[in-house]
C-alpha cells in the first residue's frame, strides 16, 4: 500500500519525494531512474562512430565506464567531490578562517592537457562542492574541453531543500539515468601534520542553490548554454565551449 | 576471477614490504606492500584488502581489493572491488567495478579479434533494484 501511495505522490511531486525525508531511508543499493534531456542531447555525440574522449567527474560509475567503452570511447574518471574531502586541503586564510586550498586541489586533480575532452560529465558536483573550489574547477574544465566540446551539469532548484541527497549518476540508455545515493568514504588519510583523519562528514550536503543567473555567470566563458527544465527540482544545463 | 584458495596463489603477506620488480609465471596474491613493477604475463594478480601497491601491473587478470597507485594492463580482465582505491590508468579487455570503488584514471578497452568484447562480458556489476522516479524536461536555449 505504501508503495502505491509513494507512486501516486510521484505523479505530483516528481522525485522530490525521494529528495526529502524519505531519501534517508533509501538504501545505498537502491537506484531511481529518471529521464534526462541533457543526457539525450549529449548522446547524439556519444553515438558518433569516431572515438571521443569523455571525462566523468562524478562518483565512480561502472555503468558509465561500460556504456562509453562499449561505444569505443575513452573515458577518464575522477571523483572530484570525494577528492575535495581530503583533510590535507584544509588551510587558514589571512583572517584565520579555515578554507580549502584550491591551488593545491588543482595541482592534484584535473591535471590534463588543454582541449583534451569532447564531453565532460559534471553531474551535480557544483551543488555539493566547497564554495572556494567551484569557480576554479569550472575554469580548469573550460581549458580541458575542446572547442565545441560539451559539459553536462545538474543544479538543484530551491524547492529541492537543504537535505537533497547527493547522487551518483549511472547512464542506462541514451536519455535514461539511474541515481544512487552516495556517501563519503571513511578511509584514513594523512593530514598536513601527518596525523590520520577520516572525512568529517559522512554524507555530502547541498552547499548552495544556484539560480539561473549564477549558472550563466559560472559558465560565462563558454560559447553557449542550454537549460533543460525538469519536474524533479533539478535543472539540467548543457554548455558548449 | 574467484578469490584464491590456499596453495593456488603465491602469497605476499600483509607484513611484507617489497621494493623492486616482481615477475613470475604463477598467480600472485599481495596483501602487503609492493613498490616497483609487477610482471605476471599470462597469470593473475589479486591485491588483497590490506595490499598497498605502488607499481605498474602487467598480468592476465587483476583483482583489486586494496590500494593501487599505478597503471594496469590486464590482457583478460580487471576487477575493482568495493574497497579498492586505484589511481592510474587501466587497459584491459573486460572490466568490472563494484559500487564503492574509488577510481581516478583512464579506462581503455582493448578487444582481441579472436575474443570479441561482448557487452555481456563487459558487464561490471550485479543488477540492483531500480525504480522510476522522475521525468525529463523541456529545453530552453539562452544566449
Amino acid at each position: 500500500m505504501a508503495s502505491v501511495t509513494h507512486s501516486f505522490m510521484k505523479l505530483f511531486r516528481g522525485s522530490s519525494t525521494v529528495s526529502g525525508q524519505g531519501a534517508r531511508a533509501v538504501s545505498m543499493a537502491q537506484r531511481l531512474t529518471r529521464r534526462s534531456s541533457g543526457l539525450g542531447a549529449v548522446s547524439r555525440t556519444l553515438q558518433s562512430q569516431e572515438p571521443i574522449c569523455v571525462l566523468d567527474i562524478g562518483s565512480t560509475s561502472a555503468a558509465n565506464i561500460r556504456y562509453l567503452t562499449e561505444r569505443g570511447h575513452k573515458i577518464y574518471s575522477e571523483d572530484l567531490l570525494e577528492a575535495s574531502t581530503d583533510p590535507s586541503l584544509m588551510t587558514k586564510d589571512e583572517q584565520g578562517q579555515t578554507i580549502l586550498d584550491s591551488r593545491r586541489f588543482l595541482a592534484d586533480n584535473l591535471v590534463y592537457p588543454a582541449a583534451q575532452f569532447d564531453i565532460v560529465l559534471c553531474w551535480n558536483l557544483a551543488d555539493y562542492m566547497h564554495e572556494s573550489l567551484v569557480k576554479p574547477v569550472v575554469a580548469r574544465l573550460w581549458s580541458t574541453i575542446k572547442p565545441g566540446g560539451m559539459l553536462l551539469a545538474f543544479f538543484h532548484t530551491h524547492e529541492a531543500g537543504p537535505d537533497a541527497p547527493c547522487y551518483r549518476y549511472h547512464i542506462v540508455d541514451n536519455d535514461i539515468l539511474e541515481m544512487q545515493h552516495v556517501e563519503a568514504r571513511r578511509d584514513l588519510r594523512k593530514g598536513p601534520t601527518g596525523a590520520l583523519h577520516t572525512s568529517i562528514e559522512r554524507s555530502f550536503r547541498l552547499q548552495r542553490v544556484f539560480n539561473n543567473r549564477h549558472v550563466e555567470n559560472l559558465f560565462r566563458d563558454f560559447g553557449s548554454i542550454k537549460f533543460f527544465l525538469t519536474r524533479d527540482n533539478i535543472r539540467e544545463v548543457l554548455v558548449v565551449r | 576471477m574467484d578469490m584464491p584458495k590456499t596453495g593456488e596463489f603465491a602469497h605476499i603477506g600483509k607484513s611484507v614490504v617489497i621494493k623492486g620488480e616482481l615477475s613470475g609465471s604463477e598467480d600472485l596474491y599481495i596483501d602487503g606492500t609492493v613498490e616497483g613493477a609487477i610482471q605476471l604475463h599470462g597469470n593473475n594478480l589479486v591485491i588483497g584488502p590490506n595490499g598497498h601497491v605502488h607499481a605498474d601491473i602487467n598480468a592476465k587478470g587483476v583483482v583489486i581489493q586494496g590500494k593501487l597507485e599505478g597503471n594496469i594492463r590486464a590482457t583478460d580482465r580487471a576487477e575493482l572491488r568495493k574497497s579498492a582505491v586505484i589511481l592510474g590508468d587501466i587497459v584491459t579487455q573486460r572490466i568490472a567495478i563494484e559500487d564503492g570503488a574509488y577510481f581516478k584514471g583512464k579506462v581503455e578497452i582493448q578487444s582481441q579479434s579472436t575474443k570479441p568484447n561482448s557487452p555481456s562480458a563487459n558487464r561490471p556489476e550485479p543488477q540492483v533494484e531500480a525504480r522510476s522516479a522522475a521525468a525529463g524536461g523541456t529545453p530552453v536555449t539562452k544566449r
